[in-house]
C-alpha cells in the first residue's frame, strides 16, 4: 500500500517536473523569438506571406461562425429578454457578448483549430524533414526565418479576426431580431450605440485577442518546433497545439476578464 | 594557412547515454574528396554535425580553419557555416518554395546582390546540376535524384569551402547515382572545395573519392586510399568492402542464448 502510494507521487512528481522543465523551455523559445523578431519586422513581406496564411485563409470559418454565433446570440436573448419586456434590449446583449466574450475566445478557439494547427504541422513536418536543419547549416537561424514572422503574423491577425467576428456576429443578431422577429430597427441600434462603451467593451476585447494571439501562436509555434521528428511526434503535437490553445485562452480569459472588470 | 581545411581531434559524443564515438581522430586536406564509411547507427551522419557545429562533443574538438567549432558563439558558428555547404539525405528542400526559390534562398539570406545577378547565378548554379529547364518546378514534382541535384546546387550557391554530404546515394537508380557521383567529384574540382561524404555505398564511393575513413564502433577502424582499401586484409573491412552478411559486425543483434531463452518462454 505504502508502497504504491510512493510510486504514484514520485510519477506525479515527474510529471509535474516534466511540465515546468517544458513551461521553461517555452518560455526562453518565446523570449527568443522577441529577440530575432528584428529581421522579420525588417522583411515585412515574410510576415504578410504569413498573415495570408494564417489570417486570410482563417476568414471563411471565422465569418461563417460568427454569423451563427450572432443568430443564435439573437434567438436566445430575445427569448429571455421578452419576459421582462425588453426585447429591444436585444442589440446590446448580442453586441457586449460578443466584444467583450465571445468575439475573442471563439476566434481564438477557431484560430487555434485551423491556424494553430497548420503551423504545428508544418514546423513539425519542417524539422522532420530536415528542413530547418538545412537551413541552420545555410547559417540562417530557423527561429528568425521561419518562427518570428509566423509569431507576429499570428499577432497581427488575431484582432483583425476577432473584429470581424464581433461585427459578423452582431450582423448575425440584427439579422434574427429585425427582420425575423420584427423588433423595431432604430431600437436594436440606438440602444446598441448608447449602451456599448468604447474603452471598457471594445479596447478590453481587442487587449484580450491580441494577448490569445500571442498565446495560440507562441504555443503552435513551439510544439511544431519541439515536436519529435516523426509522424506520430507531429501528430501528438499538432493534438496538444489544440488542447494547450484551448485552455490557455480560457485561463487567461478568466484572469484578464477578473482584472478588466476589478474597481 | 593549414593544409587540412577540417581537422577532428580525439572526439568523444555520447548521445542518450550511448557513446557514439570515443577518441576519433580525422583529417580532410584542401580540395580532396573524403568518404566517412560504416554501418548504419555508427554515427556517420554526427560526425558531419558535428563537423557543423550542430552538436558539442563531449570530449575532443573539431577544427575548421583552425577554428575550434564548439568554441565559437551562435554568430562565429554561422560565420564557419557560411563555408559550408551540405546536401542532406533526402535533399532537404523547402516544399513551399520552387526549384529556383530554393537555390536563391542562400543567396538572398547572404547577399545584396539585385535580382538579376541571383537569376544568373542560380541558372549557372542549376546548369552545372543539368536542372535549369526544372527551374520553374515545386519539390513535390522532383524524383529523388533530381532533388538530389537541387539540393546539391543550393548547397554550392555560395561557393563554399567544404561541401558536406550525407548519404547522396541512397535510394537513387543507377543512373542517378551516376549522375552524383559525377557531380560531386566535377564539382568538387572545379570550386577548389574540399568534399566530406558520408555514406555506405562502397562501389560508387571508391570510384570518386582521395581518401575513406571506415567507422565502427565509434572508433576509426581503417583508413587509406580506395586502393589500399580494396587489398585490406582486416576483418571489417574486409567484410563491409565486399558486403558479406557475417564477420565481425555480427548478423545477430547482441541477445541471450537462443535455447535458453526458448526454454524461458
Amino acid at each position: 500500500m505504502l508502497e504504491h502510494l510512493n510510486t504514484s507521487l514520485r510519477g506525479i512528481g515527474h510529471r509535474v517536473i516534466d511540465r515546468m522543465w517544458r513551461l521553461g523551455v517555452a518560455t526562453r523559445f518565446f523570449i527568443t523569438a522577441l529577440a530575432l523578431s528584428g529581421e522579420s519586422l525588417r522583411r515585412f513581406h515574410l510576415v504578410i506571406k504569413e498573415i495570408y496564411f494564417t489570417g486570410v485563409l482563417s476568414l471563411i470559418i471565422i465569418l461563417v461562425s460568427a454569423l451563427f454565433v450572432g443568430m443564435v446570440l439573437g434567438l436566445q436573448g430575445y427569448n429571455t429578454l421578452q419576459k421582462y419586456g425588453s426585447a429591444e434590449a436585444v442589440g446590446v446583449l448580442v453586441a457586449l457578448s460578443l466584444v467583450r466574450e465571445l468575439g475573442p475566445v471563439v476566434t481564438a478557439l477557431l484560430f487555434a483549430g485551423r491556424a494553430g494547427t497548420a503551423i504545428t504541422a508544418e514546423i513539425g513536418l519542417m524539422k522532420a524533414t530536415e528542413q530547418l536543419s538545412a537551413m541552420e547549416m545555410m547559417a540562417v537561424n530557423p527561429i528568425a526565418r521561419v518562427v518570428a514572422p509566423r509569431f507576429w503574423a499570428g499577432v497581427i491577425s488575431m484582432p483583425l479576426l476577432a473584429a470581424l467576428f464581433s461585427m459578423m456576429g452582431v450582423f448575425g443578431g440584427y439579422l434574427v431580431a429585425v427582420p425575423l422577429i420584427g423588433i423595431d430597427d432604430g431600437a436594436f441600434w440606438s440602444q446598441m450605440q448608447a449602451n456599448v462603451d468604447f474603452h471598457e467593451d471594445i479596447v478590453n476585447g481587442v487587449i484580450k485577442s491580441c494577448v490569445f494571439g500571442v498565446a495560440c501562436t507562441i504555443i503552435a509555434l513551439f510544439e511544431g518546433y519541439d515536436a519529435p521528428p516523426t509522424a506520430e511526434g507531429v501528430s501528438r503535437a499538432t493534438t496538444r497545439t489544440v488542447v494547450n490553445s484551448s485552455l490557455a485562452v480560457l485561463g487567461l480569459d478568466f484572469v484578464l476578464t477578473s482584472f478588466m472588470i476589478s474597481p | 594557412m593549414s593544409e587540412n581545411i577540417v581537422e577532428i581531434e580525439n572526439l568523444s559524443f555520447s548521445y542518450n547515454n550511448r557513446l557514439l564515438h570515443q577518441g576519433i581522430n580525422m583529417c580532410f586536406p584542401r580540395g580532396k574528396v573524403i568518404a566517412i564509411m560504416g554501418g548504419s547507427g555508427s554515427g556517420k551522419t554526427t560526425l558531419l554535425r558535428l563537423i557543423g557545429g550542430q552538436l558539442k562533443p563531449q570530449a575532443g574538438c573539431v577544427r575548421v580553419e583552425g577554428q575550434v567549432v564548439h568554441e565559437q558563439d551562435s554568430a562565429g558558428i554561422y560565420r564557419l557555416r557560411r563555408k559550408m555547404g551540405m546536401l542532406f539525405q533526402f535533399g532537404a528542400l523547402f516544399t513551399d518554395l520552387s526549384v529556383f526559390d530554393n537555390v536563391a534562398f542562400p543567396l538572398r539570406e547572404h547577399t545584396n546582390l539585385p535580382e538579376s545577378i541571383i537569376r544568373d547565378l542560380v541558372l549557372l548554379k542549376l546548369n552545372a546540376v543539368g536542372l535549369r529547364g526544372a527551374r520553374d518546378l515545386m519539390p513535390a514534382e522532383l524524383s529523388g535524384g533530381m532533388a538530389r541535384r537541387v539540393a546539391l546546387a543550393r548547397a554550392i550557391a555560395l561557393d563554399p569551402a567544404i561541401i558536406m554530404y550525407d548519404e547522396p546515394f541512397a535510394g537513387l537508380d543507377p543512373i542517378s547515382m551516376g549522375v552524383i557521383v559525377n557531380l560531386i567529384r566535377r564539382l568538387n574540382d572545379a570550386l577548389g572545395a574540399t568534399s566530406i561524404v558520408v555514406t555506405h555505398d562502397v562501389h560508387e564511393t571508391f570510384a570518386m573519392v582521395d581518401y575513406v575513413y571506415f567507422v565502427s564502433e565509434g572508433r576509426v577502424v581503417a583508413e587509406g586510399s580506395p586502393k589500399e582499401l580494396r587489398e585490406s586484409c582486416l576483418p571489417f573491412v574486409h567484410q563491409f568492402v565486399h558486403g558479406e552478411a557475417d564477420g565481425p559486425v555480427p548478423f545477430h543483434y547482441a541477445a541471450p542464448d537462443y535455447l535458453q531463452d526458448l526454454l524461458h518462454a
